[in-house]
């Protein structure tokens, strides 16, 4: 095994990680030249944070090897990791937060002057190492978080999605750093959603879909970002293709009143400002990249948390959520992306699809077999869900689990029905069968808000789509008009951003009749 | 905003910055001496000759449930808890007492350090057994609390054994004036030996790490599993002086754990440590003590029944840590 | 393991997995298989042949300790525990022996039963409101308790016990040589206590909550509501074992059942409830009652003392939790 024997600095080959029926990555591979900086991109859900943990030691991968500098390394925890020179920095930084920023940077034996340089490099001189870091901002925590990386000067430097969430000056001194590495004798990989910062800084771009590695794209020309876009969402099966020819047709009357209202909903620090109307009948898609608002707006809509702001209307009346209980109690039923957070693993599916039946206090006694019986199967069959075995529910697959979820609801009751990306992880037959069912739901009266990461459902699913990005609707599209190219764009807010390639028309954020024909041709 | 980078240990600048910023980050401790000041001046005011005799009393019935407190302090910085404490202390102090009956002074000495010994032993077993069967820190301890209990009973199934008389006279009796009770100065000392240079170091802030954030702490190259192993060593070691000072101030040793396990959450509590780890350090819960001890001094005084001042305590510990609890859910809704 | 593969392979319960299967599915297996070994060694310590009488003894000290097991597996299943059920069965049986006197028995019951509650309704709320950990908790109320019931001992100077007649009859008489008496309540409790688990809406919340509280939450489940009344229930329960433990012994103290609060956390764990919370049931607690009755006969058989039985049941509880975990595949933080 000669030292760089292609020239490598970082060789990652056949990696594989699963997470019970997860599959996260499947034989991912990623190679970084020295003193390049390689972008690693990909939707939501690809991957990517998946291999920068595995690289950087926090996460054991099922398979994998790992070279640095033609030389093989186990890398199972940080400190292993740090030692052959891959560190990372996270989007949350690893800084403890009740210990103040001197004591951090003891903890992890961080030299001195070389913090000081890239500290005053990054433009943040004013530091305080006396505050405790619970104390300081996110931005600032990440600019120490990054400082601290690189004064220890790593080999492979991975930056997770380093400027989401800082300000335009922070974002713009982070730049110039990593632009400034390169070419030198170390590398750094790139994760970010924004094109115009991979433009501006990496060499070249390997782009993950659903955990493979599909193609590495050199940043540069002016073509790189569709074709990394085209990369990105990959050919369109062909039973996809087919349901395509049969898209939702919406059943909307205008005149009806709106189930969901909200007006200028805000909380936390994500979400901004949102208004947005359901109404019966109709489907509404949500598509946002990952954290631009949309946990803080589902959380709000099912009651676990409450808005900071704004108002929210149900049936034309103002109401305020305190609890899930009181959501449910108008109708208004939620099925989470994770279905660990929705799911009673170790009980039977008829336990967990009849779980709400129990939940109000007048529920507690005797439980009404013979009433319950038949909501149950109902829903069972409606979902077509497999319980051969009467075992516990973490038997079965993730899309039998995600079916139970969605049963609990069709068996209970619904008015409206929040879905975040309920299909995330799920066997395409499955997604086939759980489209069908949102639009039958929607037929059948109920009004359905599903956000999805997967933006090839939105045609076959809803009636329009909602673009979120910085915690405010950014763009509306009617179903006819969202093609995954439009979407993605208008996702990452490119069209105000990026100089177009000429073939592509733009896609304006408040012309409704969107214009998604020509550009990059899509079959 | 204070000027730039100073080496990380230092503080910057000016003796008035360092000094306010001693009292922001030390306000709940303060907020304790000065709650123990009222006491003490409310103690005088019930008990008028309330004077030297009184203050040694109330150093020695202290010292042990301040070292047990100290214990507690370790195993929750690091988002623990050790129940077994009360239990180690009566085993090591009956082990003490066994050893150490009718032998020379010199073998006293001897004994002293291999039940420090002991106490790492215990500690280490409890962590261990933690860390490894992934069975959670409040089953395992509580199911230690009757192993080590009923290893007590083994020992010594009667109060009984001696104490060398050195050990003895190390707590009783005042040192220089009649206010200073050595049991006093015993505790800041070995505080001082064994607490500080740990808290100072790499590992004490690991041990903050742990407690703060497990996977912040993971992530900046920190050993979880050896943190935590160390914080249950720590209460161990804390638990055997605990039960070495209950050996020196009673001159016998009891098999019976007493209320020290309980009482030391509530001091942990009381004394702004987080039951979530990460915060406080040992000085608040041991002014806690001292608060406690004091009113229950203060209730004899007033002729209230010592069965009703252990329902006032236990009623107080309880309430403390529901409040403490309280004040956590908020913290983390911040 | 479906069904095509199960006739394929060979006897599946010798493999290493099948072994795991049966544990995790049918756990009474290998309990009551526990118990018979027991029984024999018990036997071949103690001369003479197997008599009914032994097993009438064995069940009458095994049900005090199956009630306050079940105030355990209730609680457990909900991840927490219940601390206080020593204390509050002392308590309770301790208000009986003092109040029959002057107030009739009857009436001596239903205010032990209502202390009782009330302690089970503070440990409730501190539990489900406060969201203290509930071994916190019940610790610290189980200190409230002691303290109070010493109170109520100098309040009441007559040094009498006072059990009275009924209780001691119910705790501590055998018909026909092997039918405890109590049995003739405990048999409708446990049967209370099952159809609770199983067959009301009240029991699946227990699961529920202990299995996955933010499941349960998003499905409009209020644990706070669910907690307090279950430590309610457990504290009256504890009260009710308080009765037959004072019966048992004919003796009304403060401190009588608290040695029986190592074994109740014991027996539950033993008989497979889950220290995490949303899995065991009341079968397997009671034969775990019965295993610790049987092993307790054992060691005093065999001369051993007291502290003897605290080292074996605290490692008990280590080695057993232990072992469920790394079988069910769960872990803690």
């Amino acid at each position: 095994m000669n030292e760089g024997s292609n020239g490598y600095l970082l060789e990652a080959t056949d990696v594989s990680k699963q997470y019970g029926a997860v599959v996260a990555l499947r034989s991912a591979s990623l190679q970084v030249r020295p003193g390049e900086v390689h972008a690693l991109m990909g939707a939501n859900g690809a991957g990517k944070s998946t291999l920068v943990k595995i690289l950087t030691g926090g996460v054991r991968p099922d398979s994998g090897v790992i070279r640095v500098r033609g030389a093989e390394r186990k890398v199972h925890s940080p400190a292993e990791a740090r030692r052959g020179g891959l560190v990372s920095v996270y989007q949350e930084p690893a800084l403890i937060p009740d210990l103040d920023i001197g004591s951090n940077l003891r903890l992890t034996k961080t030299p001195i002057e070389p913090f000081r340089h890239w500290i005053h490099a990054l433009g943040m001189d004013d530091l305080d190492q006396t505050r405790m870091a619970r104390d300081l901002p996110l931005a600032s925590l990440r600019i120490i978080d990054l400082a601290r990386a690189l004064a220890i000067e790593p080999d492979v430097l991975m930056l997770d999605e380093i400027t989401a969430a800082l300000p335009a000056d922070l974002t713009e001194s982070v730049l110039e750093v990593v632009n400034g590495l390169r070419g030198g004798e170390r590398s750094t990989v790139f994760i970010s959603h924004r094109m115009t910062e991979i433009a501006s800084v990496c060499d070249r771009a390997t782009v993950l879909r659903e955990g493979k590695t599909v193609g590495v794209v050199d940043v540069g020309d002016n073509r790189s970002a569709d074709r990394i876009v085209e990369l990105m969402l990959g050919e369109i099966a062909d039973d996809v293709a087919e349901m395509a020819e049969h898209p939702a047709s919406s059943h909307r009357e205008e005149s009806e009143r709106p189930r969901l209202e909200m007006r200028n909903l805000a909380a936390d620090a994500r979400l901004r400002d949102v208004s947005l109307e359901v109404h019966p009948g109709e489907v509404v898609g949500v598509v946002a990249l990952e954290g631009q608002g949309q946990d803080e707006l589902f959380d709000i809509l099912s009651g676990s948390e409450r808005r900071a702001a704004g108002e929210l209307l149900v049936n034309g009346q103002q109401v305020d959520f305190r609890h899930p209980a009181d959501a449910i109690r108008k109708g208004i039923v939620f099925v989470p992306a994770d279905r660990a957070e929705a799911l009673l693993m170790q009980r039977p599916v008829r336990d967990n699809i009849a779980l709400p039946f129990s939940a109000p206090l007048r529920r507690w006694g005797h439980i009404r077999a013979r009433q319950e019986r038949p909501k149950v199967d109902n829903a069972i069959d409606r979902l077509q869900i497999d319980i051969r075995a009467q075992r516990e529910v973490r038997f079965l697959s993730g899309g039998n689990q995600q079916k139970v979820t969605i049963a609990r609801w069709v068996a209970t009751g619904l008015e409206t029905m929040l879905c975040f990306d309920p299909t995330r992880g799920i066997d395409i037959r499955t997604k086939h069968q759980i489209y069908p069912l949102l639009r039958e739901l929607a037929a059948s009266g109920a009004a359905v808000l599903l956000y999805t990461s997967e933006l090839s459902e939105i045609q076959l699913a809803c009636d329009r789509a909602i673009v979120i990005f910085g915690g405010k609707v950014v763009a509306e599209i009617a179903a006819s008009d969202a093609d995954e190219t439009t979407l993605l764009r208008a996702a990452h807010n490119l069209s105000s951003d990026a100089p177009l390639p000429e073939e592509v028309v733009a896609v304006s954020v408040s012309d409704d009749s969107g214009a998604g024909d020509g550009g990059t041709s899509r079959q | 905003m204070t000027t730039t980078l100073d080496t990380p240990t230092k503080s910057t600048g000016s003796p008035g910055v360092t000094l306010s910023l001693l009292v922001r980050r030390n306000t709940w401790t303060l907020g304790l001496v000065g709650i123990l000041a009222l006491l003490l001046v409310i103690t005088r005011m019930i008990q008028p000759n309330y004077g030297p005799a009184g203050i040694q009393g109330l150093a020695i019935s202290v010292l042990p449930l301040a070292l047990a407190a100290v214990a507690q302090t370790c195993a929750v910085l690091a988002r623990g808890i050790d129940l077994s404490i009360g239990s180690m202390m009566a085993l090591t102090s009956v082990v003490s007492a066994t050893l150490m009956e009718e032998r020379s002074e010199g073998f006293a000495v001897v004994v002293v350090i291999g039940v420090l010994v002991l106490g790492l032993a215990l500690g280490a077993i409890n962590g261990a057994l933690i860390v490894f069967t992934r069975v959670p820190d409040i089953v395992v301890t509580l199911a230690m609390l009757f192993v080590w209990a009923g290893a007590a009973l083994l020992v010594l199934n009667t109060p009984g054994g001696g104490s060398a008389a050195w050990l003895r006279r190390l707590t009783l009796g005042p040192v220089f004036i009649d206010w200073v009770p050595k049991a006093a100065v015993l505790l800041a000392v070995v505080v001082a030996v064994f607490w500080i240079p740990i808290r100072r170091s790499r590992l004490g802030l690991s041990l903050y790490a742990v407690g703060s954030d497990p996977l912040a702490a993971f992530r900046s190259g920190v050993s979880v599993t050896g943190t935590k192993i160390f914080s249950y060593v720590l209460a161990g070691l804390f638990s055997a002086l605990g039960g070495l000072s209950l050996t020196a101030t009673t001159g016998i040793g009891t098999p019976v754990p007493g209320p020290y396990t309980l009482m030391s959450v509530a001091a942990v509590v009381l004394g702004g440590v987080s039951l979530a780890g990460g915060t406080g350090g040992v000085l608040g819960p041991v002014i806690a003590v001292v608060i406690l001890s004091l009113l229950r001094t203060d209730m004899t005084f007033l002729n209230v029944d010592t069965n009703l001042a252990t329902v006032v305590q236990g009623l107080i510990l309880v309430g403390v840590v529901m409040v403490g609890s309280l004040i956590q859910m908020r913290r983390r809704e911040t | 393991m479906n069904v095509a593969e199960a006739m394929t392979t060979g006897p599946r319960w010798l493999t290493a997995s099948g072994i795991r299967s049966i544990f995790r599915d049918r756990p009474m297996v290998p309990l009551l298989g526990l118990l018979a070994i027991l029984v024999v060694v018990s036997e071949v310590i103690r001369p003479g042949p197997i008599s009914l009488n032994w097993a009438g003894v064995m069940i009458r000290a095994a049900v005090p300790l199956a009630i306050l097991a079940g105030c355990q597996t209730l609680t457990m299943l909900t991840a927490g525990i219940d601390l206080s059920v020593g204390a509050v069965a002392s308590m309770s049986g301790f208000l009986v022996a003092t109040l029959v006197g002057d107030l009739g028995l009857p009436m001596a019951i239903v205010i032990a039963l209502v202390v009782s509650a009330v302690v089970g309704f503070v440990n409730g709320v501190g539990a489900g409101v406060f969201r203290v950990h509930p071994l916190i908790m019940t610790l610290g109320m189980s200190l409230v308790v002691l303290g109070l019931a010493n109170v109520w001992q100098l309040l009441r100077v007559q040094t009498g016990s006072g059990v009275p007649i009924e209780f001691r009859q119910l705790g501590a008489n055998i018909e026909f040589g092997f039918l405890p008496v109590s049995l003739l309540l405990f048999v409708p409790l446990a049967l209370i206590i099952m159809y609770i688990l199983n067959r009301t809406g009240f029991g699946r919340l227990l699961y529920a909550i202990g299995d996955n509280e933010v499941a349960s939450r998003l499905s409009g489940a209020k644990s706070w509501q669910v907690l307090t009344v279950l430590y309610v229930i457990s504290a009256v329960l504890a009260g009710i074992a308080g009765f037959l433990f004072s019966g048992l012994t004919n003796v009304a103290s403060v401190t009588l059942a608290n040695s029986a609060l190592l074994p109740s956390v014991a027996a539950a764990v033993i008989g497979g409830t889950s220290i995490f919370g949303g899995r065991g049931n009341y079968s397997g607690t009671m034969i775990g009652a019965l295993i610790l009755t049987v092993i307790s006969s054992i060691l005093s058989s065999l001369g051993y003392p007291e502290a003897v039985r605290q080292i074996l049941f605290g490692s008990l509880i280590v080695f057993v939790a232990a072992a469920y975990t790394r079988i069910t595949g769960e872990a803690g933080t």
